[in-house]
């Protein structure tokens, strides 16, 4: 398993696209907060949460971070690296573990920083908006519970979005495909629970769609308005990570490379 | 072009096509495509029920045998309306004169917040407030007291002034006495056409506007009206996937009368009041009537006489489908150039073309004309198997033109094959299927979600989209924008912030920079 990580982390690591997403997933992630704090202004009776505002560049970071995922493993079949590695190491869970692990590491890196700075961001902009302590709204800051939890569960959010788009790669290794499915994934369902109606069903499609699920994470006010608890609606997207990195396994598995 | 490299071209395209034919995947995507937007056209339908109120209850089970479905009043013009007033009338035969002085216009308003929009609130009582910038009293000839009848009236408004109104859309500004009190209104019928004036002193008459109602022969019911429209709560939070627009609260208004006058064939009945179209949709006090007072009359009212704005479905709903549709077509149209790079096909493609540029152009024009007729086919059958749901299930459909029906139909066409355009574009610049398609996406749908299904407010959902390519998705909206109904017209509601052909151009300039910027990349890199 050693030299499978380290396997994977030199590939990783060597490729220059890999530097390059992360650092766009930093980047977009943070501007994408800092336009939205600036943009958002204070009205008198409202409750914002200013910490889901402050954290919405996740909505575009994830589509990055699906990117990388998506290459790390269909980037092998379109060069055929995939037989030398097969070839090095023969177990292929254990390749895809290796790939999981290291894949993991890196967006939870990426993710801390791209989420610390959009917080950051939303503490030194949503006052100039309006969001001050006279209008009844605290500084943003990881010592508020609620803002720790959204922030802290933004990062997994971005981790499990990788393990999940890794394992949709690894099950139909085009890339193009797999991007496809990802986003369609994510962004489809968000519209669908928008038109389906019907109050019951509209909810339901929430409860089990990855981003509206997992994206319950980062609310902190009005949380009985939410189809599904924070900490719940992640364990949703677990589950769908889950059974994408066992579909990608399986295919592994069983199809020949 | 010469005619020789007319006839190039044409070969190219030949090949292009011959490309996309043959290939199963393509085929199979393009068709998938084409049948996910009209899936979808069930799926965002077929939940959709209106229950209906009871009209025939069977009292021995407690269970209802039949339901009506009334909708919104329908208007002279065939679109819905809100006719929802307070009026006191007497039947004027052949033309007449009325004339009054309105003393004062005071409002009040809902206590206490709720009443979701589209919610009917009827027992609420109101509390003085500030009148409604488009409360209304004034003079009224209706063609009857039927909800939707042909009208015109000279009104007093809150906030707008003097203004002369007639069958629900017409709306002129008359001087703008609303700052001198007392003010004078007068009414006149001559046949089919009615004149509205203003004056401050009863004396000097300013003509407001001028009418012609067709529909307006023999007896009509005329008199003095009030009404005051629901104040749209603008500041209301909107929740992740929720249902769009904001909370209505109810208003009222009470104006006074005195100095009535009357001349012509009016009927020598006395005045007789009525509550009109009481069973409306629209949050509504319950607080209206009127009473004599010492030489006029005091009458107090709540609702509009407006055309109905966002009643019922539009043909959005049923396109759900685009956006699942648009992904399709974005894999399909970033493969068609990224699948010739990875299998080296781009050498042998090259080589037999060296004019780059017509390549690039040829395979626009292929996927372009596919993706136009795919997407407008589908289209049109999401259009009418939806609506056709919708209705079956008692919904009320907004009424569109068949040239608005066409418009969206073709629109949405071009906007699927712009995006496969875009797509496409991207995917030569880039070259890497997985980095252009996400491109694309996150350009034109993940704007399209933070408009309208996430938290941001309404200023900066309208920003995007005026300025990313989802602006094109305004080539949907068949509802107007009325500007004298108070409403948030904002993107989660149907309402975007750009034309329909202004909207389509952005995402149509999006994709031509884009294939420019490719052919040049094309041009003047190694393939």
């Amino acid at each position: 398993m050693r030299e499978a990580l380290r396997a994977e982390w030199t590939k990783l690591r060597t490729v220059s696209t890999t530097g390059w997403l992360l650092l766009g997933t930093i980047v977009l992630t943070v501007a994408l907060g800092a336009v939205v704090a600036h943009a958002v202004t204070y009205s008198a009776g409202g409750r914002e949460d200013v910490t889901k505002l402050s954290l919405t560049g996740v909505y575009i970071g994830q589509a990055i971070v699906a990117i990388l995922a998506v290459q790390t493993i269909s980037a092998e079949y379109s060069c055929g690296l995939i037989h030398v590695t097969l070839v090095a190491i023969p177990r292929r869970p254990v390749v895809l573990g290796a790939k999981a692990a290291i894949l993991c590491a890196l967006v939870l890196a990426a993710g801390a920083l791209a989420m610390l700075g959009s917080v950051l961001a939303g503490r030194l902009i949503l006052p100039g908006s309006g969001f001050t302590i006279a209008h009844g709204y605290a500084p943003l800051s990881l010592g508020h519970g609620a803002t720790l939890r959204a922030t802290a569960g933004s990062v997994l959010y971005l981790a499990l979005i990788a393990l999940l788009s890794l394992g949709v790669g690894t099950a139909v290794r085009e890339a193009a495909v797999a991007i496809g499915l990802v986003l369609g994934l994510l962004y489809v369902f968000p519209i669908i629970a928008a038109v389906i109606g019907g109050s019951r069903l509209q909810r339901h499609v929430e409860q089990i769609a990855p981003m509206t699920a997992g994206l319950a994470i980062q609310d902190t006010v009005n949380l009985g308005h939410l189809p599904i608890s924070p900490w719940a609606g992640l364990g949703v997207l677990a589950a769908w990570a889950t059974a994408a990195l066992l579909a990608g396994g399986l295919m592994l598995k069983l199809r020949d490379a | 072009m010469s005619a020789i490299a007319r006839e190039d071209f044409a070969q190219l395209v030949h090949a292009e096509w011959t490309k996309f034919r043959t290939v199963r995947g393509w085929v199979i995507g393009t068709v998938l495509a084409g049948l996910v937007i009209v899936l979808f056209a069930y799926l965002a339908t077929f939940a959709h029920h209106d229950g209906g109120l009871c009209v025939g209850p069977n009292p021995s089970s407690g269970t209802c045998q039949s339901f009506s479905h009334p909708g919104p009043a329908i208007g002279p013009g065939g679109l819905p309306v809100t006719d929802t007033y307070y009026l006191v009338h007497r039947t004027l035969t052949g033309d007449g004169t009325i004339t009054a002085r309105i003393d004062s216009l005071t409002g009040e308003a809902q206590t206490g917040g709720g009443g979701g929009n589209g919610v009917s609130v009827q027992d609420l009582v109101g509390a003085p407030a500030a009148v409604n910038e488009w409360a209304k009293a004034g003079l009224i000839v209706a063609a009857s007291t039927r909800p939707g009848a042909a009208y015109a009236a000279v009104m007093l408004t809150g906030r707008h002034g003097v203004r002369m109104q007639s069958d629900y859309t017409g709306d002129i500004a008359g001087p703008d006495v609303s700052a001198l009190k007392p003010r004078w209104l007068r009414l006149k019928r001559s046949g089919p056409t009615l004149t509205g004036y203003a004056s401050v002193d009863g004396r000097g008459w300013t003509k407001v506007g001028t009418a012609r109602l067709a529909g307006l022969r023999g007896a009509v019911q005329a008199g003095l009206f009030v009404t005051s429209p629901p104040a749209t709560d603008l500041n209301s939070p909107q929740f992740f996937g929720g249902e769009g627009g904001a909370n209505q609260d109810a208003t009222g208004a009470t104006a006074t009368f005195d100095r009535l006058e009357l001349h012509g064939g009016w009927s020598p009945a006395g005045w007789s009041a009525q509550d009109i179209g009481a069973n409306t949709q629209l949050p509504t006090l319950s607080s209206v009537g009127y009473q004599r007072t010492d030489g006029g009359l005091r009458i107090s009212g709540s609702g509009d006489i407006a055309p109905a704005v966002a009643a019922g479905y539009t043909d959005e709903q049923p396109l759900t489908g685009v956006f699942v549709g648009l992904i399709f077509l974005i894999v399909l149209a970033t493969m068609f150039i990224t699948a010739e790079y990875r299998r080296g096909l781009i050498l042998t493609t090259l080589a037999a073309t060296p004019r780059r540029g017509h390549v690039l152009l040829a395979k626009a024009s292929v996927l372009a004309a596919v993706t136009f007729a795919v997407g407008s086919i589908a289209c049109a059958v999401s259009i009418a198997i939806g609506n056709h749901i919708l209705r079956v299930n008692g919904n009320y459909v907004y009424p569109t033109s068949t040239l608005t029906e066409l418009r969206v139909i073709l629109g949405t066409g071009a906007l699927l094959a712009a995006v496969a355009v875009l797509a496409l574009a991207v995917g030569t610049a880039l070259r890497r299927s997985a980095a252009a398609i996400t491109a694309v996406i996150v350009l034109i749908i993940l704007p399209y979600i933070l408009a309208t299904a996430s938290a941001l407010p309404t200023g900066p959902s309208d920003w995007l989209l005026r300025l990313t390519p989802a602006a094109g998705f305004a080539i949907e909206q068949t509802l107007p924008e009325y500007h004298q109904v108070s409403y948030l017209y904002d993107p989660t509601g149907g309402f975007y912030p750009l034309a329909p052909g202004l909207g389509l151009a952005v995402l149509g300039a999006y994709a031509l920079l884009a294939l420019l910027i490719a052919r040049r990349l094309l041009l003047t890199r190694d393939a």
